[in-house]
């Protein structure tokens, strides 16, 4: 301990407030100014938490799959009549699927279809849903990245069913993906059969809104919602929603994907597609480089 | 005081880390609440409930041990806050040390006061606090954010304060105790 004088440690002691609270200040200004800096930190904190939510979140769902095994013997018989008449149900899609899938591929073979370029993704493990009080966002467990873990930044998150979310910052062994419903979440969609364009926008909330439809063409109830090229963030036609009026008779999304439980992400990283203006993290070391040189 | 030779013996080791322990109970507990509370228990309102909890930790202790949590540790804090909720660096560190400020010039009159009347402050304080946090958010991203938030961090602040409060006055008896050799 290093001994001070009376008066200069009292000094010492009324000064630490208003220098921490300037302090404070100064690392909003930060932020403000520098996104990438409390986005880094963030990665960083994601990072060397992440084992230890992957130990808690593993016991939770262990206990959330576990439980009820008892009572679903009861409901066994119920159940299994209901998954039949589902399954017969699906087989008929199936066969509609598959008969839409040939004529598909043969407009597809007449119009010289060129595919799009497949998708790199990997398999990530919902750890923790780490929603801000105004943020919805979940941390995805990622195999060690080969070299870059930037590279996965921008990756569209899908789960199951439909679109999820996009990741947001990655560090060495977690990715944080921003939920559609983020406040910050803005993703160009294509309504319906004839793909007319509007934005999907997070209100925090469980269903995005849907904003920017064309004047007279409002969405209708039921449409499917995918998303749209423009901005080239996402690629097009990946499943995400299905247009619903809410109680104040605004167009919202319901989303496909289970996003208040979600336990598995493919993350896609498609290359090529990022806009222009979008800052690219992964390509900025090289863009110093090359200014160096 | 001067009892004998005996007391006037360096402390030993252990006497050391025991001391330093009690002294540094205040700040690891609200670190590691911090912590725990990010974690994926899919709770209803854990957002909601982590600045509440510093909150409360930071009030408790400004109030009854404001030696332990010195204006450094309740800035970390905030920041820890700040990165695992999602919420601009640096916000809830400059909120968090205003409420410290404040509850540390009211201190003389709040300690011996009734236990309700520091709850009904506290619910006060951090209606007040959560607000400035909405208002700040609002203005940093240049749009209006809900206000429901604020309003159930009100409520958790008031509902839950008792529960920790107790707590605390066991710890801060107990395993915390400042030694008063």
């Amino acid at each position: 301990m290093i001994r001070l004088s009376v008066p200069f440690r009292q000094a010492l002691s009324r000064l630490t407030f208003p220098v921490m609270l300037v302090v404070s200040l100064g690392f909003i200004l930060i932020g403000r100014a520098d996104q990438g800096f409390s986005d880094r930190l963030r990665a960083e904190l994601d990072d060397v938490l992440a084992p230890a939510y992957m130990l808690v979140s593993g016991p939770i769902q262990a206990a959330e799959h576990g439980t009820g095994a008892i009572g679903h013997l009861f409901t066994l018989s119920a159940e299994n009549t209901e998954l039949r008449a589902e399954n017969a149900r699906l087989l008929q899609w199936q066969e509609v699927a598959m008969a839409l899938e040939a004529q598909n591929n043969a407009l597809k073979a007449s119009m010289n279809y060129v595919p799009p370029a497949t998708p790199t993704y990997s398999t990530g493990e919902v750890v923790a849903d780490l929603g801000g009080v105004y943020a919805r966002s979940v941390l995805v467990l990622v195999p060690p990245a080969n070299g870059n873990p930037q590279s996965l930044v921008g990756a569209v998150a899908m789960d199951g069913r439909g679109v999820a979310g996009r990741v947001v910052e990655a560090g060495g062994r977690s990715a944080r993906v921003l939920l559609i419903t983020d406040l910050n979440s803005r993703v160009p969609v294509a309504l319906g059969a004839d793909g007319a364009p509007a934005l999907m926008t997070g209100t925090n909330g469980p269903n995005p809104a849907l904003l920017y439809w064309a004047p007279g063409q409002p969405p209708a109830e039921g449409a499917m919602v995918l998303t749209n090229s423009q901005g080239g963030a996402f690629p097009p036609g990946l499943p995400v929603g299905v247009v619903h009026y809410d109680a104040q008779n605004d167009p919202v999304v319901l989303p496909l994907a289970n996003l208040d439980a979600l336990r598995l992400l493919r993350l896609f990283s498609y290359p090529d597609n990022l806009p222009v203006l979008t800052p690219i993290p992964h390509t900025k070391p090289a863009a110093t480089h090359s200014r160096k040189r | 005081m001067a009892h004998g030779p005996a007391m006037r013996r360096p402390p030993s080791l252990w006497r050391k880390l025991d001391a330093t322990a009690r002294w540094a109970f205040p700040g690891a507990l609200l670190v590691f609440g911090l912590v725990v509370l990010g974690m994926p228990f899919g709770m209803p309102g854990q957002a909601e409930l982590r600045p509440v909890f510093a909150m409360a930790c930071v009030y408790f202790w400004s109030l009854y041990r404001p030696a332990s949590l010195p204006a450094l540790l309740t800035a970390a804090a905030g920041l820890l806050l700040d990165l695992l909720g999602l919420t601009p660096l640096g916000l809830w560190a400059a909120l968090l040390l205003l409420l410290q400020w404040v509850t540390i010039a009211l201190r003389r009159r709040l300690v011996p006061a009734k236990f309700l009347f520091t709850w009904g402050l506290f619910t006060a304080f951090a209606a007040l606090v959560s607000f400035l946090a909405w208002a700040g958010q609002s203005l940093l991203y240049a749009s209006l954010l809900p206000l429901w938030p604020t309003a159930l961090e009100t409520l958790f602040a008031a509902g839950l304060y008792p529960g920790l409060a107790a707590l605390l006055i066991r710890a801060h008896r107990g395993p915390a105790a400042v030694e008063l050799t």
